[in-house]
C-alpha cells in the first residue's frame, strides 16, 4: 500500500453506509480530502459524525462504500495498518492512556517517515516536555489534546482524522490547536475535522461538510462562509 | 507473639499463590476482558505436571518447575489462538462459557485416567526441613515459594513498567482502539499475554505441588477465592492484584487465628465490603465515558 507522500495522499470516501445493528447512521456517503486541505465535518450530535472518522480509520466497518487512499481501495485494511499507511486518528476524548506517562504516550506510535522526533514535538509543546514523567491523564483537558495531536504528529500521518479538538478548551489552547493545524497544513497534510466551533471552523478550514442525519450535504467553501452561515447554523441546529 | 509471626508468614505463602494466580487472571482479563475459568484447572496441571514428569519420566522438581508452566504456557497461547480469539468479537460471556467448558475437560481427563485421590509429591532434598528465621523455624520449601513468588511478582510487574512491551501491553488493554490507530498491532500481542497467564497458573501449579494435596479439583477450589482476589484489586489491575493477594493471604490467616468462625467466609465479606467502598476495586480505574 502506498504511503501518503508517494501516493498523493488524497482521501476519498465513496457512497459510505454505515450503523449498528439495525440501524443506519451513515447513508451513502462520499468526500475527498486532498492534501493540503482542511475539510470540516459540521453536524449536531448524532449527526454520525464519529462513526463516519471512525470507518475512515478502519475502527468500524462499513456495509457498503468505500475508502480510497492515494488511489487504492484501503476498505477491508485494518486500522493498525492504515496508520502505517499515513492515518492519523485523534478522537474525541483525547484517548490518552492513564496508565502511559506522557512521554510513553509519545513513544507508543510506530513512528514511520516524517514522524516527528521527539525533540521536535517538546520544542513545539514545551509543557509536555515539563510534564513528561507525569501520567497521561494528570494533564489538564488542554494539555491532553496537546499530547493527543503530538502523538499522532509522531507517526508520520499524512491525513489527520481529528474529532473536536477544540471541545472544551480555553481560547488559548484553541489558539495553539490553531496553529498547530495551520502547520500541518504547510506540511501537506490533510485534516478531515469534526468541529462544531464555526469560528475556529472558519479559521482554519477550505471547505465545510455540512452532515444531517447521517446525509452529507454539498460542501460550502471557506469563502463563501460568511453568507451562508445560517444554512451552515440551521445544520447545527442553533 | 511467636505464634502470631507464624501465621503471618502462613498468610503470606497462601498470599504467593492468590498473587500469582490473581497476577495471570488480571493479564488476561486485561488484555482480552475475559475471565479465563480455566485458571484453576491449568494450576491443577501444573502440579499433576510435575508429579506425572516425576512418575513417568523421572524428571525432578527444579527441571519440572522449568517445563511444566512452559509447556502449558504454549498450550494456553495455542487455545487463544485456535479457540478464544474466534468468540473475542462476541458477548464476553461466550468465551467465559469456553473457558468453564476447558475446565470441565481438563478436570474430567484427569479423574478419568488417574482418579480422584491425591497423588505424592514431595519438596527437592535441597528444601527439606526447616529454616531458623529467629523467633521460630519455619520449613524451608515454603520460604521457598515466598521468596519466589515475591521475585516473579516484581519482575512481571518491571517488564509491565519498563519495557516497550509493558507499554504496548498497557495500551492495549486500556484503549485497545486507540493503540490501533497508532500502528500498534493489537491482536498479535493477544496470543502471547494469553499464554503468559497460563505460565504464571502452571508455575503457581508447580509450586503448590510439594505443600498442596496434588489432586484433579485442588484449582477448582482455588479459582473461586481468586476471582474474589481480583475482584478486590480491580479488574485488570496488575498491581492490585498482586497486592490483594497477598493483603488476602495475610487476612485469611489471621482470621485464623483469631476469628475462626469467620474463615470460611472473610474473604467474601472482604469483597463486599471493599466493592460498597471503590466499586471499581482497590486498584481498578473507573469506567471512562464511552
Amino acid at each position: 500500500m502506498p504511503r501518503g507522500a508517494a501516493g498523493g495522499g488524497a482521501l476519498r470516501v465513496e457512497n459510505l453506509v454505515a450503523g449498528y445493528g439495525q440501524g443506519t447512521v451513515l447513508h451513502e456517503v462520499s468526500l475527498h480530502v486532498a492534501p493540503g486541505e482542511i475539510v470540516t465535518l459540521v453536524g449536531r450530535n448524532g449527526a454520525g459524525k464519529t462513526t463516519l472518522l471512525r470507518c475512515v480509520m478502519g475502527l468500524h466497518k462499513p456495509s457498503a462504500g468505500r475508502v480510497l487512499w492515494g488511489g487504492s481501495d484501503v476498505t477491508a485494511v485494518a486500522a493498525h495498518r492504515r496508520a502505517a499507511a499515513g492515518f492519523g486518528w485523534v478522537q474525541d476524548d483525547r484517548g490518552v492512556f492513564a496508565t502511559l506517562t506522557v512521554e510513553e504516550n509519545l513513544l507508543l506510535p510506530k513512528v514511520s517517515g516524517g514522524g516527528w522526533p521527539l525533540e521536535r514535538i517538546y520544542e513545539y509543546f514545551p509543557a509536555l516536555k515539563q510534564r513528561r514523567r507525569s501520567m497521561g491523564t494528570q494533564l489538564s483537558g488542554g494539555e491532553q489534546q496537546m499530547l493527543a495531536l503530538a502523538r499522532v504528529l509522531r507517526t508520520g500521518a499524512r491525513l489527520l482524522l481529528c474529532d473536536e479538538p477544540s471541545e472544551g478548551l480555553s481560547p488559548l489552547f484553541v489558539d495553539k490547536i490553531g496553529e498547530v493545524l495551520t502547520q500541518i497544513k504547510k506540511d501537506g497534510i490533510g485534516v478531515l475535522l469534526i468541529e462544531q466551533n464555526i469560528r475556529f471552523a472558519s479559521r482554519v478550514a477550505d471547505r465545510h461538510y455540512p452532515l444531517v442525519d447521517g446525509r452529507l450535504q454539498e460542501p460550502i467553501a471557506n469563502g463563501d462562509l460568511a453568507e451562508r452561515e445560517l444554512e451552515l447554523l440551521d445544520h447545527l441546529g442553533l | 507473639m511467636t505464634n502470631f509471626l507464624e501465621q503471618v508468614f502462613n498468610g503470606l505463602v497462601s498470599g504467593s499463590f492468590y498473587a500469582l494466580l490473581a497476577l495471570g487472571l488480571a493479564v488476561i482479563f486485561g488484555i482480552l476482558g475475559v475471565v479465563n475459568f480455566a485458571h484453576g484447572a491449568f494450576y491443577m496441571l501444573g502440579a499433576f505436571g510435575s508429579w506425572l514428569a516425576l512418575d513417568k519420566a523421572g524428571i525432578g522438581f527444579w527441571p519440572a518447575l522449568l517445563l511444566v508452566p512452559l509447556a502449558l504456557g504454549l498450550f494456553g497461547a495455542l487455545l487463544e489462538r485456535i479457540a478464544v480469539s474466534r468468540l473475542a468479537s462476541l458477548d464476553p460471556l461466550y468465551n467465559f462459557l469456553l473457558t468453564f467448558g476447558v475446565t470441565l475437560v481438563l478436570q474430567d481427563l484427569v479423574v478419568r485416567f488417574y482418579g480422584v485421590g491425591s497423588q505424592p509429591y514431595s519438596a527437592p532434598k535441597e528444601l527439606q526441613g526447616t529454616i531458623s528465621l529467629g523467633l521460630f523455624d519455619y520449613p524451608k520449601y515454603q520460604a521457598f515459594v515466598l521468596v519466589a513468588a515475591l521475585v516473579v511478582c516484581s519482575a512481571v510487574w518491571l517488564a509491565f513498567t519498563r519495557t516497550r512491551v509493558g507499554m504496548v501491553v498497557r495500551a492495549a488493554t486500556e484503549r485497545p482502539d486507540v493503540a490501533r490507530a497508532l500502528g500498534v498491532d493489537v491482536r498479535r500481542w493477544i496470543a502471547p499475554v494469553f499464554g503468559f497467564g497460563i505460565w504464571l497458573a502452571g508455575l503457581s501449579g508447580v509450586l503448590a505441588a510439594p505443600m498442596r494435596s496434588v489432586n484433579p479439583l485442588m484449582g477448582s477450589d482455588l479459582v473461586i477465592t481468586v476471582f474474589a482476589v481480583v475482584v478486590i484489586g480491580g479488574l485488570g489491575s496488575v498491581s492490585g492484584a498482586v497486592i490483594a493477594g497477598f493483603a488476602l493471604g495475610l487476612i485469611e490467616a489471621l482470621g485464623e487465628l483469631y476469628a475462626p468462625f469467620l474463615a470460611q467466609v472473610l474473604v467474601f465479606v472482604v469483597m463486599a465490603a471493599v466493592l460498597l467502598w471503590r466499586p471499581a476495586g482497590l486498584f481498578g480505574r473507573q469506567e471512562v465515558r464511552a
